[in-house]
């Protein structure tokens, strides 16, 4: 109790210096919360919009279909047993059927993905309504990405090649009805969605699909012959995987501005211990141990922390919950980033990482308060008491 | 009560290495402190007077010899049995006073009290005591940075006899001092040995704190020179 009394009040008596340690540990605070939130925040519009545009409640693959491996596509396709198509027929799951095309936009041809899809679906969040909108042509739906890559807009026309089942060769000119925005570049970059039914005729497919995309929330797993499910867990592995990434080299950011303020403690403590010689020689000559010396600066050190992140929330928290609210925006370019990233970012500020960040730095702050103390372990009174430091 | 043997040193050597050579500060120092004594170690700088003065606080070691301290050998005590002897049974009082500067004097005639966990209204009785004492009641409240020099070292008098050690070492403690408050120390700390029967060493080479001694052992290149009661009457 002492020790924490005469802790408290040398950092009182510190003054400014006090507040200056304090007021730089608390920019590490808010920096790891901020950063670590928008991190969070990002990866959850990420996962929400991946799986509302892409996954919904999970999907079934056709045994030979592997995402992977295009080549996999031309046999990757099948009739819709029983229990699926019920579930099809109730609206609580929708088809694709996927094959691989080619166009020729401006005289280039460029391999794409044509993916058949039920125009009335509500299953995923893709605007297949426009779908039906022209009987005469083959409508298609493309994305911002695929629009630009291409150079294609609205009513354009564009000559487009597949194989049919039997692997014969055939052309036709697709329409472009809609041109969509999407944060989720796998529904957009090299895909062109048209009517599952015009598809399965183009390729004499008739009832057949790739992939039936469940609803959301929905519990139907059964084993189904020829048919693989595939829920969230595996859909979303790969998608997770790259957030531990990019997360593992943002939080490099953030430990660059612990290792600063760190930096500044360490300092402080060295030249605290340094200035305090004949003080740690009286106190030793009134009866205390240097153990509890040592205690007394490793906790004074440690003060510094308790009261950053006092600072940190006078600051912090209605920054914080402000950036929480209005979104944090993000330039163009961010697009290339790896995934679906919406144009603002909401940062998710969870307790758990509050108190993560609050005992990471704690405890980061009493061990680089405690190394300069260890010199403290070897200092003789009567060298204290002459202001030398052994 | 004068008889009674507080600290006894046997054959006490002290030895500084410096660089390649060595620096005997004590040379067979053999010495009887008594209960109550108002003692002094008076001699040239470099004589060896703080030296064993830290080494009879505990606050040093002694090279070769033997120290008894308070019935306690000095030389087989560890670090925190060492620290539990001044905590329990020594005052100091320095020549810079070494008042702890953010705390103000109450606190520092306090703090000795807060290491031996004693309760509080116990220590506020004990502090309100020593600092009537040395006259600074009033100054209770005041910061070290606020205080003169002669204030200061009466606070640092009031930390070292708070707890009524057996023992109070004073290392020049008049030193900084002016002579006029050097006499108003003087006469505190004769006052203190007189009513509290606690004993008074000094290491000192001022004029002054001599004319109050009972007893000037005097120590020349770490030898004791001359031991003499000054004072007969005080061994009544």
């Amino acid at each position: 109790m002492i020790i924490a009394k005469l802790a408290f009040k040398n950092i009182y008596g510190a003054g400014l210096r006090t507040w200056l340690n304090a007021i730089a540990l608390s920019f590490s605070f808010v920096a790891i919360i901020f950063l670590q939130g928008l991190y969070n925040g990002m990866n959850d519009q990420v996962e929400k919009a991946t799986v509302e545009a892409q996954y919904a409640g999970g999907q079934y693959w056709q045994n030979d279909y592997d995402p992977y491996d295009p080549l996999t596509l031309n046999d990757a396709h099948g009739k819709i047993p029983g229990d699926l198509a019920k579930l099809v027929a109730a609206k609580k799951a929708t088809l694709i059927l996927i094959r691989q095309a080619t166009i020729y936009p401006n005289g280039r041809f460029q391999s794409v993905f044509l993916k058949g899809i039920e125009p009335q679906q509500n299953i995923l969040s893709i605007p297949t309504s426009v779908l039906t909108n022209d009987k005469e042509s083959i409508p298609a739906l493309i994305g911002s990405r695929m629009a630009k890559s291409a150079g294609l807009k609205v009513g354009d026309y564009i000559t487009i090649r597949w194989r049919d089942s039997n692997g014969t060769f055939d052309a036709n000119e697709i329409k472009i009805a809609a041109v969509m925005k999407t944060d989720v570049s796998e529904i957009d970059n090299g895909q062109f969605w048209i009517p599952i039914e015009k598809m399965r005729e183009m390729t004499a497919m008739p009832d057949e699909a790739t992939i039936i995309v469940l609803e959301k929330g929905s519990s139907f797993n059964a084993e189904v012959d020829h048919w693989q499910h595939k829920d969230l867990e595996f859909l979303l592995r790969d998608l997770r995987a790259l957030f531990l990434t990019k997360s593992i080299g943002g939080s490099i950011f953030y430990i660059v501005l612990l290792l600063l303020a760190m930096l500044a403690i360490f300092n402080t403590q060295v030249l605290s211990i340094f200035r305090r010689r004949k003080e740690m020689g009286t106190l030793m000559a009134l009866g205390m141990t240097r153990s509890k010396i040592i205690q007394l600066f490793t906790l004074e050190g440690a003060i510094h922390a308790v009261l950053a992140a006092f600072v940190a929330a006078a600051y912090g928290l209605p920054l914080l919950i402000h950036v929480a609210r209005t979104g944090y925006g993000l330039p163009e370019a961010s697009d290339s980033f790896g995934y679906a990233m919406g144009s603002r970012i909401f940062p998710t500020f969870t307790a758990g990482l509050v108190v993560a960040t609050t005992l990471l730095v704690l405890i980061v702050t009493t061990i680089v308060s405690y190394l300069p103390t260890r010199k403290i372990a070897k200092l003789e009174p009567t060298d204290a008491l002459r202001g030398k430091l052994t | 009560m004068l008889e009674e043997n507080l600290m006894q040193t046997e054959k006490l050597v002290k030895i500084y290495p410096m660089g390649s050579s060595q620096i005997t500060a004590l040379d067979q120092v053999s010495l009887t402190f008594h209960a109550g004594e108002f003692a002094g170690l008076v001699g040239p700088s470099g004589s060896g007077k703080t030296t064993l003065l830290n080494i009879l606080g505990s606050l040093d070691a002694p090279t070769s010899g033997s120290v008894e301290v308070l019935g306690r050998k000095i030389e087989g005590l560890s670090h925190r049995e060492a620290a539990e002897l001044r905590n329990h049974s020594i005052g100091f009082i320095f020549q810079t006073y070494n008042l702890l500067p953010v705390y103000t004097a109450y606190e520092n005639v306090e703090f000795p009290l807060l290491l031996l966990k004693l309760p509080a209204p116990q220590r506020k009785k004990m502090v309100m005591d020593a600092l009537d004492w040395v006259g600074l009641a009033d100054r209770a409240g005041s910061r070290p940075s606020q205080l003169s020099g002669g204030e200061s070292q009466r606070i640092a008098i009031a930390r070292a006899i708070v707890k009524k050690p057996e023992l109070v070492l004073a290392d020049e403690p008049t030193a900084n001092l002016d002579a006029k408050n050097s006499h108003h120390i003087m006469k505190t700390m004769v006052h203190l040995n007189e009513s509290l029967e606690t004993t008074f060493i000094f290491a000192t080479h001022d004029e002054k704190v001599m004319r109050y001694l009972k007893r000037k052992i005097s120590l020349d290149d770490g030898r004791v020179e001359k031991d003499e009661i000054i004072n007969p009457e005080a061994r009544k």
